[in-house]
């Protein structure tokens, strides 16, 4: 057995890491509570307002928050594709605490089982191809986790980095799966033309009804890009329902405990490798469903899409979010993918505007933009103890 | 086709305290520099789509700045006719091209883009062009399937895979007289195409292939491979930066084989890369002899400061056939894809026409020759 | 497999000249990580400004290929000097930004994960728009030779010629060949020494052994650390020079592949063993040759990590363990 240091988050987990609690800003309880306190029904008409307003968002192209420089219909399939991933990664990273540097390469197996089933090789039905996209993943997760999750910590990390790249790498030299032309003619949601809703058009803080721009409802198309959103927005209400039960199940319990200490977890009688097992399969599974996803918008991908940089991104997003906490990588998603787009006003400085973007955010919110709860409570203690050392050493 | 017509209702959004910020729809670009007296012209722009951020980022540049080069002189010299420049930076990424590319459709101002600049981008935006009828013409794009899509509003001012590898084989073993080749790609869309085009091409003569990576700098066992081979000439389809490395590397390690390339590697940054390795290295380019070139590339080096690399021509060809266009009165889509589609005029790389499938005529491709650190004509390669 | 026999020199010397190379970068990935349980994401971008360092000296001294020997050195030396120097400054700057209040607030390693690719993406973008960033002093032409071609390789102009110096199995061993391997190697050497005999190398380890105990101790922690990013910086340094030599260019993103190689490397080695890296380096520059000899270039990543990952699952902390605090005096 290796000493505490070769795995990061064992020894220096919870406990130690909280001493950087006194300095959180911004009460998020006032909020919670006064949410909370709202009557039930009044509760429940907020959140289906809010999430009238998240469908809504591609037709509404509400001043400041729509880009300007690019679609934005296309940029919230973007946002919602990293979410959907970042909720993925979250079980990996933020709930099992195991580092995958090579996420990418579930994104890439989901989007290459759609491409070069539904095209490239074999005409299948797009019904079929979803569900096999994610069941490829799912048996990927398991079959490179099962070598991989042996190894403890960081050496995780470069590890997972290698299968991310050997996949990536794999689809470039393979001339069956397409190489380095890629594969076009990705199969596309089928279609139900229902009816047709027009675009908001603003002028200054005045909205109009812009009868000229308007989206097909669940048309499927090439230029138009909401139903695509719409589409991977309803998979995120699902997953994040699902993520809900996991967390709150004795698996999600088994994986706070294998994240927090393994070896006390283990010798409390839970098999830590099965429930590794079962955060990377899981991982995968919905990293495979984003990826699929994303080649059925695309109707294209190559290799290219599927750099390692892009592993990078979602790891980011997941931790300058708040790894562990659903809300919190959704908003480091978010971050992630929508800041980029947001500011093309920079043009050439985008790039070094973000990654100083990441650098003040690591800095000043260690903890992460929503913290999880559960470090929240652990912030507290710690206060606690500390004002008791305090006390203590003055007496 | 849309129109900015406004119809419906003002609803209220005092919810939202934001006055003085500006709506998302077309015409809202801040480019329509100099007076806006401009009669038929007013709120015309075309665009550049293409990498000016991220790892392809060298190769994107020197097209927008022969575009910008076109559009510049332009307005210059029609004051009363001020075309703007809408940049869409992809990073070559083909995620973010299909965003761009609605957005451009969405723009009513813009009526031609120039673009997109790769191979992958160009396979998603395509669609979205060809449905929004935003007629585009690539500088550089070189994958011969791009023109099979049946999108009406693709062109492309240069030729492709198929009408350059050929030529390189030809000049491999007609002219050089090469009894053996060996050929290297960099697994770029680009670079791996024209590659097997050549490889087919040379059939017999091949003795050895293997394949690099974009972005890898160590090429020694690659090179082993070629000296143990005894190649006469090495065929390298790619791009310059890794064609300044490999030559480079090939020299240190004594292997003194033709190097052959394609005009991926037509730029100043690869004998910046190869030094003295550059020297008699051939490049094969559908592109004519610098001579017309001189004018434009006096006035590129003064705007930019360096001298046109890769494509820059290209690009500047293409922005003039839309320009033309414009300054003839086609200022909408339709009209400027048709103008593109009947085109026949002299540009600086070649006699520019398109056929049905948007791809240029007359190819003629030419074979340069490093000599004294500079690119220079070496012969028309016959092909038939 | 007759070409990798037939050519076994030459793809053995290439391949040790490639991780020696690897190996001198991986020493600053380790050191920190010996030190910090940290992968300092950026130390790339350390390389890369080393690298442009080099470049920017014999832009300015301007020395012709083929000069007398006393020249050549003289030159070469001044661009390691400047290398090492800037390497070692922009290490000390990342500590300084990405890692000193995160290291303060003992905040989880992740972050700092995050922190480090933060500033790498913004290093390796300050350096790929510099010539717009010294236009805005309006600098742009007085240092054109410096700036142009931002986004573009830049070369090294080597003073020294390449020259064969013996033959040995179909393949002709150069001066810059030996001159990489035998630098890589003393100076790994030379770092061992300073880890096991200096004052500072003594802080490094107690500090790597049990930072605690070691403050404890009155073993001043954040010299220590400071210390330790220096003189990986330095070696970055040093790195990105004899990387020159070889392969005559640089460009702003070219540190992020050699980073991931490197890392590669280090653990490959065994993370926080100064020899591991070096170990770690020749490893995966000799698999990489090899691989490629056997199934093609297009291949070598994929041998390189699958070797990886074979001897991580049967010496699960690398080839010479891990430990730099356990390294004995």
């Amino acid at each position: 057995m290796t000493s505490g240091k070769a795995s990061p988050d064992t020894e220096s987990g919870s406990a130690r890491s909280m001493a950087w609690g006194p300095r959180l800003g911004w009460d998020r309880g006032a909020l919670a509570r006064r949410v909370s306190g709202l009557p039930k029904p009044v509760k429940w008409a907020l959140i289906g307002l809010l999430v009238v307003l998240l469908y809504a968002l591609p037709l509404l192209e509400i001043p400041i928050i729509s880009t300007p420089d690019t679609d934005f219909g296309a940029v919230l399939f973007t946002v919602a594709s990293y979410v959907l991933v970042a909720l993925g990664l979250n079980i990996v990273l933020g709930y099992a605490g195991l580092l995958d540097l090579g996420y990418v390469g579930f994104y890439a197996i989901g989007a290459y089982t759609v491409a070069v089933l539904g095209s490239l090789q074999a005409q299948w039905s797009w019904w079929l191809l979803i569900p096999l996209a994610v069941l490829f993943t799912t048996i990927s997760g398991v079959l490179l986790g099962a070598p991989t999750l042996r190894v403890r910590g960081d050496y995780l990390a470069i590890v997972t980095l290698g299968f991310g790249e050997i996949i990536r790498l794999t689809a470039l030299n393979t001339e069956w799966l397409g190489a380095a032309k890629g594969i076009t003619g990705v199969p596309r949601p089928p279609s139900v033309e229902l009816f047709e809703l027009p675009h908001l058009q603003w002028e200054g803080a005045t909205a109009f009804l812009d009868l000229d721009d308007k989206t097909t409802f669940l048309f499927f198309g090439v230029a138009d890009q909401a139903p695509y959103y719409w589409l991977a927005l309803t998979v995120i209400f699902v997953i994040l329902g699902a993520d809900r039960m996991l967390r709150l199940s004795r698996i999600g319990r088994a994986w706070e405990a294998t994240r927090e200490d393994e070896d006390a977890a283990e010798l409390m009688g839970v098999p830590t490798f099965k429930f590794k097992l079962l955060a990377f399969a899981s991982g995968a599974f919905i990293g495979g469903l984003s990826g699929a996803l994303f080649a059925s918008r695309q109707g294209f991908i190559n290799p290219e899409s599927f750099q390692l940089l892009l592993s990078i991104l979602f790891v980011a997003a997941v931790v300058v979010g708040g790894a562990g906490n659903r809300w919190g990588v959704i908003l480091g998603a978010i971050v992630v993918a929508y800041l980029p787009e947001r500011f093309r006003g920079f043009e050439e400085w985008r790039l070094l505007v973000f990654g100083a973007a990441l650098l003040v955010l690591a800095n000043f919110r260690p903890q992460g933009l929503i913290p999880p709860r559960r470090t929240r409570r652990a912030q507290a203690v710690d206060e606690q103890l500390e004002a008791l050392e305090e006390g203590a050493d003055r007496a | 086709m849309r129109f900015s017509v406004k119809t419906g209702v003002p609803l209220l959004a005092a919810a939202l305290a934001l006055t003085a910020c500006g709506g998302t729809t077309g015409g809202d670009d801040d480019n329509a520099s100099g007076g806006g007296d401009a009669g038929s012209c007013e709120d015309i722009a075309i665009g550049y789509f293409g990498a000016l951020t991220g790892a392809a980022a060298n190769l994107g540049i020197n097209i927008r700045n022969g575009v910008q080069l076109a559009v510049d002189q332009f307005n210059e010299e029609n004051a009363d006719c001020q075309v703007g420049l809408e940049e869409y930076d992809s990073a070559g990424d083909p995620n973010q091209a299909t965003g761009l590319a609605t957005q451009a459709i969405g723009d009513d101002s813009v009526i031609g883009i120039v673009g997109p600049a790769f191979s992958g981008e160009s396979d998603t935006a395509g669609p979205i062009f060809a449905e929004g009828g935003l007629p585009t013409i690539s500088a550089s794009a070189t994958n011969p399937a791009l023109s099979t899509n049946g999108w009406d509003t693709f062109h492309r001012i240069l030729g492709n895979d198929d009408s350059q590898g050929p030529a390189a084989a030809t000049y491999i073993s007609d002219v050089l007289q090469a009894p053996s080749v060996f050929v290297v790609d960099d697994a770029s869309a680009y670079g791996a195409g024209l590659a097997e085009i050549v490889n087919e091409s040379l059939a017999d003569a091949v003795v050895g292939e293997d394949t690099i990576q974009t972005g890898q700098t160590d090429f020694s066992a690659t090179i082993t491979a070629i000296r143990d081979s005894g190649a006469e000439a090495v065929f390298f389809g790619g791009y310059y930066a890794e064609a300044g490395l490999l030559v480079q590397q090939m020299r240190g390690a004594g292997v003194d084989a033709t190097f052959v390339v394609a005009d991926g590697v037509k730029d100043p940054g690869f004998i910046e890369a190869a030094g003295d390795a550059a020297e008699g290295t051939i490049i094969t380019c559908p592109c004519l002899p610098p001579e017309e070139q001189q004018e434009f590339f006096t006035a590129f080096e003064e705007a930019f400061g360096s001298a046109p690399a890769t494509y820059s021509a290209e690009a500047y060809d293409a922005a003039n056939v839309m320009l033309e266009g414009i300054k003839e009165g086609n200022t909408d889509r339709e009209s400027l894809l048709e103008w593109i589609n009947d085109y026949s005029g002299e540009g600086i790389t070649k006699q520019v026409s398109f056929d049905e499938s948007g791809e240029v005529e007359n190819i003629s491709v030419w074979a340069y020759k490093v000599e004294n650190g500079e690119i220079v004509a070496d012969q028309e390669i016959e092909t038939d | 497999m007759s070409f990798l026999i037939n050519n076994f020199v030459e793809l053995t010397v290439t391949g040790l000249v490639l991780g020696a190379v690897y190996g001198l970068v991986a020493l600053g990935y380790t050191l920190v990580y010996g030190v910090l349980q940290l992968i300092n994401f950026a130390h790339s971008e350390v390389w890369m400004f080393g690298s442009f360092a080099a470049v920017w000296v014999t832009v300015a001294v301007g020395v012709a290929p083929g000069s007398a020997l006393p020249v050549v050195i003289g030159v070469l030396l001044l661009a390691l000097l400047a290398a090492m120097t800037v390497s070692g400054g922009v290490a000390l700057l990342l500590e300084r930004v990405a890692y000193r209040r995160l290291i303060r607030l003992d905040a989880p390693k992740l972050v700092a994960l995050i922190s480090a690719i933060g500033a790498s993406f913004a290093l390796a973008e300050i350096m790929g728009l510099r010539d717009r960033i010294v236009g805005w002093f309006g600098l742009r032409d007085d240092l054109d030779p410096y700036v142009r071609s931002a986004r573009d390789n830049t070369r090294f102009r080597n003073p020294l010629e390449t020259e064969g110096l013996f033959t040995v199995g179909g393949y002709t061993v150069t001066n810059v060949d030996v001159i990489i391997i035998v630098s890589a190697v003393v100076m790994m050497i030379a770092l061992d020494q300073f880890i096991r005999r200096t004052r500072t190398g003594k802080g490094i380890r107690a500090v790597a052994q049990d930072s605690e105990a070691a403050a404890l101790m009155g073993v001043n922690r954040n010299r220590i650390i400071r210390a330790t990013f220096l003189v990986g910086g330095i070696m970055a340094g040093a790195a990105a020079l004899l990387y020159l030599m070889r392969f005559g260019v640089t460009r702003w993103n070219a540190g992020f592949l050699l980073g991931v190689k490197a890392f590669t490397a280090a653990v490959l080695g065994g993370i926080g063993n100064v020899r591991g890296a070096l170990l770690g380096g020749f490893v995966l520059g000799l698999a990489e040759n090899y691989g490629s000899a056997l199934i093609g270039s297009e291949w070598r990543d994929v041998v390189a990590f699958l070797l990886l990952v074979v001897i991580l699952l049967f010496r699960p902390t690398g080839l010479l363990g891990e430990s730099l605090g356990r390294a004995r005096a």
